[in-house]
């Protein structure tokens, strides 16, 4: 099962606009929470409260700085999980057969019976988003609640992945990549949705929105100037043009 | 990379093992009997014990036989049949050479093959990360290969071979060093590409996900200080290659034979501690960690 | 392609594993209101074999439509967590050593209304009764007010007031989750401050819903985290300068003319006459008989009540009665704003933001709100009886929270930012601000302060109110304060929320007078909660000459193991969200939508482990055990047996309650009707909330439109419509200033003259807040709350504590240049009242005089169920250590308070600091380090694997 099917018949995947990500790690606990008490094994937390507390996480949030040539320092949250990539090292990898690439939908899932816990597939993955449960001893993975994807018991609406469901900004859209016409393929089209790390080949399903230009209505200024001509300079004047403008009223 | 003991005892000890291996497939030396037995318990208490540590850092090492079954993309399950065939060759092999004397060439010589493919795959399990750019070069299997073949010679007591092997193995370690040195900047991966953001400036790791450590973090990241590393490197080269050499090129003496192989296992260690330590998995971008 | 199940008939050929993709996700789904934070969602609590499995946001529910954010979905670690106070305790050891029996809780109640019941019948304001993250302070201070002590408030006065009082003085509603952006219709969005913490879900998916539509957003903060991250445009401002910048943008659209004229004459006070002769009535509104202001009729000439139809408000003409001039508000602010000390050019360096900027800000909020309006057809009638064909609609929306109002000037800066938005016509309008029922309301329809002193009698009204002139303070015969924290006094007349951050000082010093018990809930209030913590643990254990401690007895009420259990004598421990009834309610903080009333319930979805009790219900018995009025029937029996019974069966006026649907003996009845005992029933039923819907053409312009005000009043918000107009000007506070120049029978201390007629200032100012004794300290130091957090309680919970469980201080670039500091170096951090030693971190993208950390983390040992050498322990640290409750000495003798001189907002946002690199701490640890509570719950296990479900 390791070796990658040839296609798959959708691309099921995440578009993540950091244009609109404020960090607030909403995807992270409700990824826990769903995937402790559903597929596999519990995500488990060592040392829960301790010193040196540290579980597993399918999804996490980082944040960079970004210091343009011109302006102020940006600051971008930076949600990461498995990209589902269409080209996953870490299923070619595994020596199990344990990884493995859905051909229904792309979904990269781990069956966690067939698990030995080599720790390979995570070598492999360039985005870190494979985890070792230290509890269970096997490797954990986004799996794209596929057992939310397809449930029949959640009302149709609910049929997401539970970090898209519970994003408050809406930065985290569904759908299948592989349709040129789906929604999010429209949306990376029109906002030039990228690939992380594309130079290693893994062709991520998953994309990244780029944020939008930022920090330019100072450079504005001067078509914006006329706006701001004064109708009056001090306060006898503005009386003035205010009886005036009162008349048009 | 954590470099955790399982990995480098593994290595280490198994890439000399099957050195061994391949050395007394070709009936170098050419023995049998008691001399033949202890060769072959040297041989496979190295590559087995090798083998078996390795399990160690399994999550469920009960499961490990699964890993027979991805033998056509899997380069760790290549190395699991290599490695079973090999053992299995050589053990009839062995049979042979040990209780009934004989010297079945072809089982040695298929033996000697698996045992060189056995290194060839477990180097390859390293070659093909592209995550890991120092591990991503065609110098990784020289290496692994040049060792066991260099440690087996030497292992073999093929004293003629092993010098040759031995410079070998130390001019390939030198060259794996010095471009190894610059393969993560020549991968052309940083933590622009890794964001995406790079075209916008110059991209900075702030806040970390998660204030504590994490699985990642712990496997994929370490870092070993530039001076530290040099002088591991010393060491490992001069005990790897400079005191066997040397050494052999003094009249034989058992023990002078015995301290250059305990010398040059040693230093094949502590390289293969630096390979691990060294080598940097790209998620430490994410991370602002190299 | 056939499909198996889910699986492809390929997939099954390739041999691919079958899977379960439609697994059973629960046994049942209950709904009730998340307590994580004080957004109040709604959530679906997903039930497994009884137990909580899985918790989610409430699609239906007004506030989240379903979404949740980190601490929401992190619930399930909250309602298990280790922490939790399982018995009544009392104290055996001294106080803050942590040492407790385990005592039943007839123990517990006796004890409490021992101590209580003597102080009611003979001195009630010995009792000071606080309440912190309290979501029911409509009951709680319900309870006070029967009680008879003055001595109540929640936290208010250290939370927010400015932004609180400033709103409803200036346009009777405020930001925090009073109000909203329209989120449909706006296309420009200015945030100003950290504004993270209340209402931020709704905040969250405002700010992705006008991405959507290409809407813009500027974030004023110094900063750049969270949403201002995400903001199109930043603006790094220098802390406390809020104010300039704002005065500026005024100065700026006024030059301009880019202000809404007509929207000013008919919904502001712009147009009101006001007294300019010199004298006890300058600077007052020129009233009629009925006491209404006037304004001159443009259509007359004649001066004519504001509200009298068909009058149509001149923002210009001037009147002269009685050879007194009357000037209309709307002079004053052109000479004051026009003047040239607004000009970008003059305030640029002080805000730290180019004058182009600042120009270039003010031309955005123009070109948007004039060039972009929009308009609704929608039909609609003012209060003067004028019928409106269409709604105007000026698409630029502003939002703030504690980042401005947390300054000693904050009330005024909140006042001038509402100015701002009356001057573009952007309040109540499509694309501006709405308001949310029970607001829009003006000061007038809220009660004034009340806190006579009278043994074994309830107060006449609510503790807590909005003075209206000097009339209103709480000052007894000799003028000295009624309330403990000195609420509603000269040193701070609008101090609506009370101040809870002087309590413990003040009750420590005696002054103005000593008390007895001091009693409070969910406050903590020996750690994170209060300025000058160490000081502040003395206080709470400090003694008597005679060995007695100075605040004799101390209860205190909390679901967890925190900080302040360790100094209370009796503690009542309280259940978790989900194990208790609640209601968020009208009379209080309700979960209202820009566009309908709405109001919602906790209820028990789990029942609790433990031996504990709702804290309210348990305020209830003790109201029984000590028969306090109100609580009481004629007959002497009890009114409610607990919260639930309260909820459903008070009524504060006939037929309004606590909750406002479902009324009526078929419930069938919303906002006023007769009491339903199925009440709570139905509120289940429906997911634990209740939505009225304003109707449509009623849903903007409130405090004006004739359906709105109709429909308020249908509801029960008001009794009778109360259009009013927008305060520019306030009368109240020039009605202090009149006081402070010698005015008028009540009279300010002389000490304090001179601050008043500086600071109560009925036009919007701004002053510098840089305090006595900051000579050499000259870095801002700021704290936030993360998001994944909400105060202390984040830490206790396993999944939160990973994601922040240690704070560094974020230190600008040049800052770490200028002191050779690296990460993970560390600092010693100092202010005229303490310093502390931490760890650093630098942060580019910041204001680069600015530093700042994560708001309580820091945690003491032995607190939270944590393990001793916890990092929030070891490493985490609180900024509070720097702030001092008294501003250092000024050299008249006295110690004037860290607050706001209007409404005593605690001004931690003011604290200026020095930074020097230092050598590690020898242990490694954030100084100063407090010695071990001992834990009265233990420390929680060491490994986790949730998993509810077989």
């Amino acid at each position: 099962m390791t070796q990658l099917p040839q296609s798959t018949e959708r691309k099921m995947g995440l578009v993540i606009d950091l244009d609109t990500c404020v960090g607030c790690h909403a995807c992270v606990i409700s990824c826990k929470g769903w995937n402790t008490e559903n597929y596999g094994a519990p995500l488990s937390d060592q040392d829960a409260y301790g010193s040196n507390p540290s579980g597993t996480f399918l999804n996490r949030v980082h944040s960079y700085e970004v210091q343009p040539d011109q302006g102020p320092a940006q600051l971008i949250h930076f949600p990461k999980s498995c990209l589902h990539c269409e080209d996953a090292p870490c299923v070619t990898v595994c020596p199990t057969g344990a990884s493995y690439k859905r051909v229904e939908d792309g979904i990269v899932l781990v069956n966690e019976s067939d698990c030995i816990g080599c720790g390979l597939c995570a070598w492999s993955c360039p985005y870190g988003a494979r985890e070792m449960d230290m509890a269970e001893g096997v490797m954990k993975k986004c799996t794209l609640c596929v057992d939310r994807i397809y449930n029949e018991n959640l009302p149709e609406v609910d049929r997401v992945p539970s970090c898209v469901r519970t994003c408050p900004a809406g930065a985290r859209h569904f759908g299948d990549l592989g349709d040129p016409e789906s929604d999010v393929s429209k949306l990376v089209a029109e906002r030039e949705g990228m690939d992380l790390m594309p130079e290693m080949g893994t062709k991520p399903v998953n994309k990244y929105l780029p944020p939008r230009p930022k920090d330019q209505v100072e450079d504005q200024i001067d078509i914006l100037a006329p706006l701001l001509a004064p109708v009056a300079e001090e306060p006898k004047g503005f009386i003035g043009w205010l009886d005036k403008a009162l008349e048009k009223l | 990379m954590h470099p955790a003991p399982s990995v480098i005892i593994f290595t280490t000890l198994s890439g000399l093992g099957f050195g061994l291996l391949f050395f007394l497939g070709l009936g170098m030396p050419d023995v049998t009997g008691w001399v033949a037995f202890v060769f072959f318990v040297i041989a496979y208490g190295l590559s087995v014990g090798g083998l078996m540590a390795s399990t160690f850092h399994l999550g469920h090492p009960e499961r490990a036989w699964k890993a027979f079954t991805q033998w056509r993309s899997s380069w760790l399950s290549r190395e699991g049949w290599c490695a079973v065939i090999a053992l299995t060759v050589m053990g009839l092999y062995a049979i042979g050479a040990v209780f009934l004397g004989q010297k079945w060439s072809v089982l040695g010589v298929i033996g000697s093959v698996f045992s060189l493919a056995t290194v060839f795959t477990t180097s390859m399990i390293y070659t093909q990360l592209k995550t890991i750019p120092r591990w991503n070069m065609k110098l990784t299997p020289a290496l692994f290969l040049s060792f066991g073949l260099a440690g087996g010679a030497l292992l073999a007591g093929q004293t003629r071979l092993a010098v040759p092997l031995l410079l070998i193995a130390a001019t390939i370690q030198a060259l794996y060093w010095w471009q190894g040195d610059k393969a993560f900047a020549k991968s052309g991966t940083n933590l622009g590409t890794a964001t995406g953001l790079g075209s916008r400036g110059e991209v900075r790791a702030f806040e970390p996900p998660h204030t504590g450590t994490n699985y990642l973090l712990r496997e994929f990241v370490h870092v070993v200080g530039r001076k530290h590393a040099e002088k591991l490197r010393i060491i490992s080269f001069l005990l790897a290659f400079f005191v066997p050499v040397v050494l052999l090129f003094l009249p034989f003496n058992h023990f002078f034979a015995l301290i250059a192989v305990v010398s040059h296992l040693a230093g094949v260690a502590v390289s293969r501690w630096l390979f691990f330590a060294q080598a940097e998995h790209v998620v430490g971008l994410y991370y602002g960690k190299r | 392609m056939r499909k198996v199940g889910s699986q492809s008939l390929r997939g099954a050929l390739l041999n691919q594993p079958v899977i379960d993709t439609s697994p059973k996700v629960s046994d049942e789904v209950r709904k009730t209101t998340c307590y994580m934070c004080a957004c109040r969602c709604g959530i679906n609590v997903h039930m497994k074999d009884g137990k909580v499995a899985y918790i989610e946001g409430n699609r239906d529910h007004p506030v989240n439509k379903g979404v949740l954010c980190a601490k929401g979905s992190a619930g399930i670690m909250q309602v298990n967590a280790p922490s939790r106070l399982r018995k009544p305790l009392r104290r055996v050891g001294p106080r803050g050593s942590g040492e407790f029996r385990e005592i039943e809780w007839d123990e517990a109640i006796s004890t409490a209304v021992g101590w209580l019941n003597e102080l009611h019948e003979t001195a009630p304001q010995k009792l000071a009764f606080f309440t912190g993250r309290d979501q029911s302070q409509s009951f709680t201070s319900f309870w006070a007010q029967h009680f008879g002590t003055p001595n109540y408030a929640a936290h208010g006065g250290f939370c927010s007031v400015n932004m609180a009082a400033g709103g409803i003085y200036t346009m009777g509603g405020a930001f925090w989750e009073f109000g909203q952006p329209d989120w449909e219709h706006t296309k420009l969005f200015l945030l100003f401050g950290v504004a993270e913490d209340h209402d931020s879900n709704p905040i969250k998916m405002g700010i992705g819903k006008i991405k959507v539509r290409g809407a813009r957003v500027i974030g004023v903060n110094p900063i750049r985290s969270g949403y201002n991250a995400v903001a199109d445009d930043w603006v790094g401002i220098t802390p406390g300068t809020d104010g300039l910048f704002i005065l500026s943008l005024i100065h700026v659209l006024m030059k301009a003319g880019k202000i809404d004229l007509d929207y000013l004459a008919r919904y502001t006070n712009a147009p009101v006459l006001v007294n300019a002769a010199e004298g006890p009535e300058k600077g007052l509104f020129l009233r009629d008989a009925d006491g209404k202001p006037l304004v001159v009729d443009r259509v007359t000439g004649e001066p004519t009540a504001f509200d009298k139809p068909g009058v149509r408000p001149d923002l210009s003409a001037t009147y002269d009665k009685d050879g007194v001039t009357h000037r209309p508000v709307f002079h004053l602010m052109a000479e004051k704003y026009l003047s040239d000390d607004h000009a970008p050019e003059n305030v640029a360096e002080r805000c730290g933001i180019p004058a182009k900027r600042i120009r270039a800000i003010a031309a955005e909020i123009a070109r948007v709100a004039f060039d972009e309006a929009i308009e609704l057809d929608q039909e609609w009638t003012d209060f003067r009886g004028e019928t409106h064909s269409k709604m105007t609609g000026r698409p630029v929306s502003f939002h703030a929270m504690r980042g401005i109002s947390a300054h000693a000037n904050g009330f005024q800066t909140c006042r001038a930012l509402h100015v701002l938005q009356i001057l573009l016509g952007t309040i109540e309008v499509p694309g501006g601000f709405r308001f949310k029922p029970p607001y829009p309301k003006p000061v007038e329809a809220h009660p004034t302060p009340h806190g006579d002193r009278r043994p074994g009698r309830p107060l006449e009204g609510p503790h807590l109110g909005f003075p209206r002139g000097p009339e209103d303070l709480l000052l007894d015969e000799n003028g000295n304060a009624q309330r403990i924290d000195k609420a509603f006094t000269w040193e701070n007349p609008m101090s609506a929320h009370g101040l809870m951050h002087m309590v413990i000082s003040n009750a420590a010093a005696g002054d103005p007078y000593k008390i007895d018990t001091l009693f409070m809930y969910m406050a903590n209030m020996s750690w994170n909660s209060s300025m000058n913590t160490k000081g502040v643990m003395e206080m709470l254990s400090a003694k008597t000459e005679d060995g007695k401690y100075v605040i004799p007895k101390i209860i205190y009420s909390d679901a967890y193991s925190s900080e302040m259990v360790a100094y209370a004598d009796l503690i009542l421990p309280d259940t978790t969200y989900l194990e208790r009834h609640d209601c968020i309610s009208l009379l209080d903080r309700p979960i209202c939508e820009a566009d309908a009333a709405a109001d919602a319930i906790r209820w028990p979805v789990v029942a609790p482990d433990r031996d504990v009790r709702g804290f309210q219900s348990v305020l209830i018995e003790l109201a029984n055990r000590m028969s306090l009025p109100g609580f009481t029937n004629e007959d002497g029996t009890p009114k409610w047996k607990d919260y639930a019974d309260y909820i459903v069966t008070h009524q504060r006026k006939p037929g309004i309650g606590p909750l406002a649907g479902f009324r009526g003996e078929n419930g069938d009845k919303e906002g006023r009707g007769a009491v339903n005992p199925d009440q709570l029933n139905r509120y289940i039923e429906n997911g634990g909330f209740y939505v009225a819907h304003i109707p449509e053409g009623a849903d903007y312009y409130k405090p004006w439109n004739t359906a709105y005000q109709d429909w308020a009043v249908g509801m029960g918000l008001y009794d009778s419509p109360q259009p009013y107009l927008f305060q520019l000007y306030s009368e109240p506070m020039r009605k202090f200033q009149l006081a402070a120049e010698g005015h008028g029978d009540k009279q300010p201390p002389d000490h304090l003259r001179q601050r008043l007629k500086d600071t109560m200032d009925p036009l919007p100012i701004w002053y510098e807040t840089d305090q006595q004794g900051n000579e050499g300290f000259t870095v801002n130091a700021l704290t936030q709350r993360p998001m994944a957090m909400y105060h202390s309680w984040g830490t206790q919970n396993a999944w939160l504590r990973q994601l922040h469980g240690r704070n560094p201080l974020y230190v600008p670039t040049k800052l770490m240049r200028e002191h050779g500091l690296q990460d993970g170096d560390w600092a010693k951090v100092s202010s005229p009242h303490g310093e502390i030693t931490v760890p650093v971190m630098e942060m580019a993208a910041l204001n680069e005089n600015t530093v700042w950390t994560w708001n309580a983390i820091g945690k003491r040992k032995g607190a939270w169920a944590l393990q001793q050498d916890a990092p929030e322990a070891t490493k985490g640290f609180l900024l509070n250590h720097l702030i001092h409750e008294l501003l250092p000495p000024k050299g008249d003798g006295m110690r004037w308070a860290n607050s706001d001189p209007v409404t005593g907002q605690a001004a931690w946002f003011d604290l200026k600091v020095k930074i020097e690199k230092a050598a590690p701490p020898e242990d490694a640890e954030s100084q100063p380090e407090f010695s071990p509570i001992k834990s009265p719950v233990g420390t929680g296990p060491k490994d986790l694997a949730w998993k509810v479900g077989k």
